[in-house]
């Protein structure tokens, strides 16, 4: 089958989209169970120095290490942080493969903190566990992972865009469709697997400087995952449960937690005073610092200057070298030194994202989504809490479980019409000479989600949010593209449409409050857990529309007492009686 | 609607006695997640084709020649 000149069309077995962390574990895994496979990595930027990593990692947010914490306390820790809704199963698959994961990551180079006895140096960040291991010479991971994936003769394919998953008539996915940034040349690729590791929905929110590309997230990260399972059928869950994380003002690097916390660090009021008890992120913390910012004591700050030379000069080393080294420059245009004050700290635009909080596109302990032989894995797949480790960990399971649907399944067809569906979606754009541009809109997208999206949830808001979201829906038909790079933001603005509307709709079928600030429904202000003790899962109906169901949540594979459920609801320090 | 063209600051400068484009390095441009780095087809060097950047700095740090700086950007400053 041909479908003109700027098509080239390739088979293989497996193909993983998304080269930043999960993508290539994925790869890499799925190789290593059988070298016979032929495993296929796109990547929309250049595997070398794409996603969340590309320049390293500052520590493991979530290591599970025997002698600090077994398993089984950290799938009660992370159910507890959830308000209970967790795939307990999946939570445990990403326990127990977490120690053996850095084992392995160790064995192939990456440098984690140890003491003077080799033994890791765990510290504890969590309200009730200890499972932060540092990693101050983090910046290397990319590397190590490259040099695996090359030893593996594991196929790279850089700046292709996946734009749509392809599906067969039994409803299975069989391939992908991808347009090249540089030059919009489509690329078919027929495969027996497909597993989806594009990163978190980073560019949902606007930054609170306006600038586009300021996000916590790598903007790479613009929700195509979200987009195209959403588009290939599969359900995705608990979006409502935003992503939300407290950052430097103006500046999209994480600070407190996970870095300075255990060295002394900690998020204080405008009176210099800590009103929270554990910076661990969740959504019972995140409302905690937004009640701080509205209530007249903020802004919050990250307070540093009461700590020792030797000890600051440890953290700006960490802060300003690894995962975002621009930070020193940042601080230095301030002229905010750590030793003598306290830095502002602001909210962060919403997102969705699994890595952080518990929006992703639905898996089960295999990395299975809903759609057969379609796998996802990292930021983008519903395990809550993952971080980095997690995207190693599942990203791994979703290679080895791609591995053995191949073993058994053929390569199937697909109607041909989907691609030159596809193929006039992607090029409408391009075919324009005036009309709107895809900064514009996607300018007007992001500004409309903070203005009736984030938290605190309004319903009246939301739904004028959803009719002015259908305006800029309608506008697509004016969207131009004058070169490929504009035409992968027309194609980045599309998914970012996409995931706006899940948001909406999700946050308003879940018609309860829950996860903190993550889903704070001013008109339903309290947890429901009668009506509400479950998954709410969203995918799409036969008109294109967004359906919803809810899906119970499995008995639990570790017990939670209800007195142990509230702990994270009790984080806010209580003020002294004076 | 017709569309015009307005000005805008980069935070990212390339040292043009440094960069070495015109021998063939297109070391930036090959790493840069965004893809807003470019070899300008006159001058023969390394440039920001595009004010899209997340002063991530993979651009600078593997640049062979040390000719990348990069700067927050003015919104953020
Ligand atoms: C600033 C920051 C700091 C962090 N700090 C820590 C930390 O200290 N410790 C920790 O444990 N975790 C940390 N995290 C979280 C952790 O980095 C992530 O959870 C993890 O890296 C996510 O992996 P991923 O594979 O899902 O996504 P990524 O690694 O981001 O990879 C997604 C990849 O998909 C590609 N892609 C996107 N769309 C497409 C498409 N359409 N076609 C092809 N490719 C596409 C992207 O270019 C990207 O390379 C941090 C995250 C950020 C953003
Ligand atoms: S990496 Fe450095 S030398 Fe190479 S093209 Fe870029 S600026 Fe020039
Ligand atoms: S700082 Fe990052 S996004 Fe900006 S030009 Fe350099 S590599 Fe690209």
């Amino acid at each position: 089958m041909t479908y003109g000149p700027n098509v080239t069309e390739v088979e293989t077995d497996i193909l993983v989209i998304g080269g930043g962390t999960g993508g290539p574990m994925a790869a890499i895994k799925a190789k290593e169970k059988n070298r016979g496979l032929r495993v296929l990595l796109l990547e929309k930027a250049n595997v070398k120095r794409s996603g969340a990593i590309s320049m390293g990692m500052d520590g493991l947010n979530n290591a599970v290490v025997p002698g600090y914490a077994t398993p089984e306390q950290y799938v009660k820790e992370i159910t507890v942080a959830n308000d209970g809704i967790v795939h307990q199963a999946a939570v445990m698959a990403y326990a127990q493969g977490s120690y053996p994961m850095i084992r392995y990551l160790d064995q192939l180079g990456v440098k984690f903190e140890k003491d003077g006895a080799g033994e890791y140096n765990m510290r504890k960040v969590h309200h009730l566990g200890t499972y932060v291991l540092p990693m101050p010479e983090g910046h290397n991971v990319k590397k190590v992972l490259y040099r695996q994936l090359r030893r593996l003769q594991v196929q790279v394919t850089n700046r292709f865009m996946a734009t749509r998953l392809l599906t067969a008539a039994d409803g299975r996915v069989c391939g992908a469709i991808a347009v090249n940034t540089r030059t919009s040349e489509f690329l078919v690729i027929r495969a027996k697997s497909v597993v989806l590791a594009a990163g978190a929905a980073g560019r949902l929110g606007l930054p609170a400087s306006g600038y586009l590309y300021g996000t916590y997230e790598n903007p790479t990260n613009c929700g195509d995952g979200y987009a195209m399972a959403f588009h290939a059928g599969a359900e995705l869950a608990n979006l409502e449960c935003f992503q939300i994380n407290p950052l430097i003002k103006d500046y999209n690097g994480p600070a407190c937690a996970y870095v300075t916390g255990p060295l002394g660090g900690y998020t204080a009021n405008n009176k210099g005073q800590r009103f929270i008890e554990c910076d661990y992120w969740s959504g019972q913390m995140m409302l905690e610092f937004w009640r701080e910012l509205q209530g007249g004591n903020g802004p919050v700050y990250l307070k540093l200057d009461h700590l020792a030379e030797e000890t600051i000069s440890t953290i700006e080393t960490i802060l300003h070298s690894n995962e975002r080294p621009s930070r020193g420059r940042f601080h230095e245009g301030r002229g905010t030194n750590y030793r003598q004050r306290m830095v502002e700290m602001h909210i962060s635009e919403i997102g969705f994202c699994s890595g952080h909080s518990a929006s992703g596109v639905w898996v089960d302990e295999h990395a299975q989504t809903t759609v057969p032989g379609l796998l996802a894995a990292g930021d983008m797949a519903s395990v809550p809490h993952n971080y980095m480790l997690g995207a190693f960990v599942n990203g791994g399971i979703a290679g080895e479980t791609a591995a053995a649907w191949c073993a058994e399944q053929p390569l199937v067809g697909f109607d041909p019409a989907q691609v030159v569906a596809e193929q006039q979606r992607v090029l409408a754009p391009t075919l324009r000479t005036d009309g709107f541009t895809a900064n514009e809109m996607e300018y007007k997208t992001r500004r409309l989600v903070n203005d009736y999206l984030q938290p605190p949830k309004v319903t009246a808001k939301m739904r004028i949010g959803q009719e002015r979201l259908a305006e800029v829906r309608e506008d697509l038909k004016q969207l131009v593209a004058r070169d490929p790079h504009e035409l992968m933001r027309a194609l980045e603005l599309q998914s970012i449409l996409d995931c706006a509307d899940l948001a909406a709709a999700a946050s308003l079928y879940r018609t309860e409050s829950r996860w903190g600030l993550y889903h704070m429904r001013v008109d339903h202000p309290h947890a429901n857990n009668a009506d509400w003790f479950c998954h709410s899962m969203h995918y799409k109906d036969p008109n294109g529309g967004i359906a919803h169901r809810k899906r119970p949540v499995d008995p639990y594979v570790v017990p939670v007492a209800d007195h142990e459920m509230g702990a994270y609801h009790e984080l806010r320090i209580p003020v002294a009686a004076e | 609607m017709p569309l015009v063209s307005h000005a805008t600051s980069v935070p990212v400068t390339v040292d043009e006695d440094k960069c070495i484009a015109e021998k063939g390095c297109t070391v930036c441009v090959d790493v840069c997640p965004l893809d807003v780095l470019a070899i300008h087809p006159d001058r023969k060097k390394a440039y920001m084709q595009y004010d899209e950047c997340w002063y991530c700095m993979p651009c600078e740090v593997d640049c062979p020649t040390g000719a990348v700086k990069v700067e927050i950007p003015y919104l953020l400053r």
